[in-house]
């Protein structure tokens, strides 16, 4: 097991003075980001903050029935924010909880199972978040693309349905295109890990003292086992994403079809 | 063929169908109107690429929303205003449809019956010229054999010179026995170039003057 480090509020503390440099560059450049630059430091700190004490309170009570139930806070606030960025998607809601629930357990579900992660909270708890934050960018990112898609094909599509395309042959395309680009980051961030970057469980190991050879092995465990679950919640949430840009009868529905 | 009744439709939140109530013929028809008269609306509400706000389609007596609307589209093929050719070759467009429903497609002779010289099968679709591509466009509705061809405007892209090839290429088909077309246009000398009939839309209704189908001189 990692050998735990203690940290003081003074060496938190200490750290504002980087963010204070953020701050000097924001206001000598006049990017006038100041004002969210203190939200993100307040947020940051008040939100890790509560989390670190839920996190404290369920390793604690060792239950996994209160795992389970952060786990579902996770998806619904996860589903929420990439339901607000994929905003040009209709009814996008369902399909990004979806993604992000079955991306979860599915993953959780192989990693347990193989025996990689023993069943605690421990271990579930940082997993289950890592998969269910890394399905949510996902989500956000293939559900925009093919709303993009949708938007500047248009013509294509109905034209397509003339012929007497499905949606789902008429889409087919776009929504493979979308997949792509939800799986493309992370593909590229772990050919890079490494080399350009250091991945952050490896360098939250390293700090804490931790064997080199473990913290990489670690890192490899959660960055393959990412590229499951960020297929997974590619795959379903551009597959039934689709459907809200059509009707049952096989048309595209307004305001797309506008836009011919 | 078509019988419309009461048709109101919108488009963009306004209304521009109202109660529209029309039948076409078998045979050329042209639907003639200035821009926004509702014209390509209608066209689109024929292979139920929209549905109406109220009111009914019926073809061949049956109302279109009863009718397999996949089979329905195969039997009345839509060529577009604006080409919008699939990726691939001229020979895979053509039998893009076709293939949809498991069947083949006689590309030569589609190609040919759309005044495209079938030598072209292998050429990059998106490399055609507008009007090529818009040949392409009746090819590959042509590829399904329908009963109805809608052509929206299908020359309104083209130069004069490729108008008058797209042109002729249309009075061919509209000789041809057993496909009958409905051609949008504001052009009233394409309307009499190209049909036998012609329906007037003014403002979402039947021009005045115009409350049956009038047979063009």
């Amino acid at each position: 097991m990692t050998p735990s480090i203690d940290i003081t509020i003074g060496e938190v503390a200490a750290t504002l003075v980087l963010v204070a440099v953020a701050a000097a560059v924001s206001l000598y450049r006049r990017t006038e980001l100041e004002g969210d630059l203190g939200l993100a430091v307040v947020r940051s700190f008040l939100q890790l903050t509560a989390i670190g004490f839920v996190i404290q309170a369920i390793f604690d009570s060792d239950s996994l029935w209160l795992v389970a139930a952060l786990l579902g806070v996770m998806v619904a606030f996860g589903t929420f924010t990439a339901r607000r960025r994929a905003r040009a998607v209709p009814a996008a809601a369902l399909p990004i909880a979806l993604a992000l629930s079955v991306a979860a357990s599915v993953t959780l579900g192989l990693v347990l199972a193989l025996g990689v992660f023993q069943p605690e909270p421990q271990f579930i708890v940082p997993v289950g978040g890592m998969v269910i934050g890394n399905a949510m960018t996902t989500s956000a990112v293939a559900l925009n693309r093919l709303a993009d898609e949708v938007r500047s094909h248009a013509r294509q599509l109905e034209a397509t349905l003339a012929l007497g395309a499905t949606a789902r042959q008429a889409a087919h395309g776009l929504v493979t295109r979308s997949l792509r680009s939800g799986m493309i980051p992370l593909i590229d961030s772990t050919k890079t890990a490494g080399i350009v970057f250091f991945p952050g469980t490896m360098v939250g190991m390293l700090l804490a003292g931790a064997e080199p050879t473990d913290a990489v092995r670690l890192q490899i465990i959660l960055l393959w086992s990412l590229l499951g679950s960020v297929a997974l919640s590619a795959v379903l949430a551009t597959g039934l994403g689709y459907r809200s840009f059509f009707t049952r009868a096989q048309q595209l529905r307004e305001p797309i079809a506008e836009a011919r | 063929m078509f019988e419309l009744e009461r048709l109101s439709a919108s488009r963009g939140g306004e209304l521009v169908l109202h109660e529209l109530t029309a039948t076409i013929e078998p045979g050329a028809t042209a639907v003639l109107g200035p821009s926004g008269s509702g014209k390509s609306t209608l066209l689109r509400l024929l292979n139920r690429l929209a549905d109406p706000d109220s009111g009914t389609v019926r073809f061949h007596g049956r109302d279109v929303r009863e009718l397999d609307v996949l089979d329905l589209r195969r039997r009345v093929g839509l060529v577009p205003q604006l080409p919008a050719p699939l990726p691939g070759t001229v020979a895979e467009n053509v039998r893009a449809g076709p293939a949809l429903c498991g069947r083949e497609a006689d590309v030569a002779r589609t190609l040919e019956l759309a005044g495209l010289d079938p030598a072209y099968a292998e050429r990059d679709s998106e490399r055609l010229s507008v009007g090529e591509q818009q040949r392409l466009m009746l090819a590959r509705a042509l590829a399904l054999e329908p009963d109805v061809l809608l052509l929206d405007e299908p020359t309104s892209a083209l130069d004069e010179a490729a108008r008058d090839g797209v042109e002729r290429t249309i009075r061919g088909l509209v000789e041809r026995p057993g496909t009958s077309t409905v051609l949008v246009t504001h052009d009233r000398a394409q309307a009499r170039r190209l049909s036998q009939r012609t329906i007037e839309l003014r403002a979402g209704r039947l021009a005045v003057g115009a409350a049956e189908p009038v047979a063009s001189p």
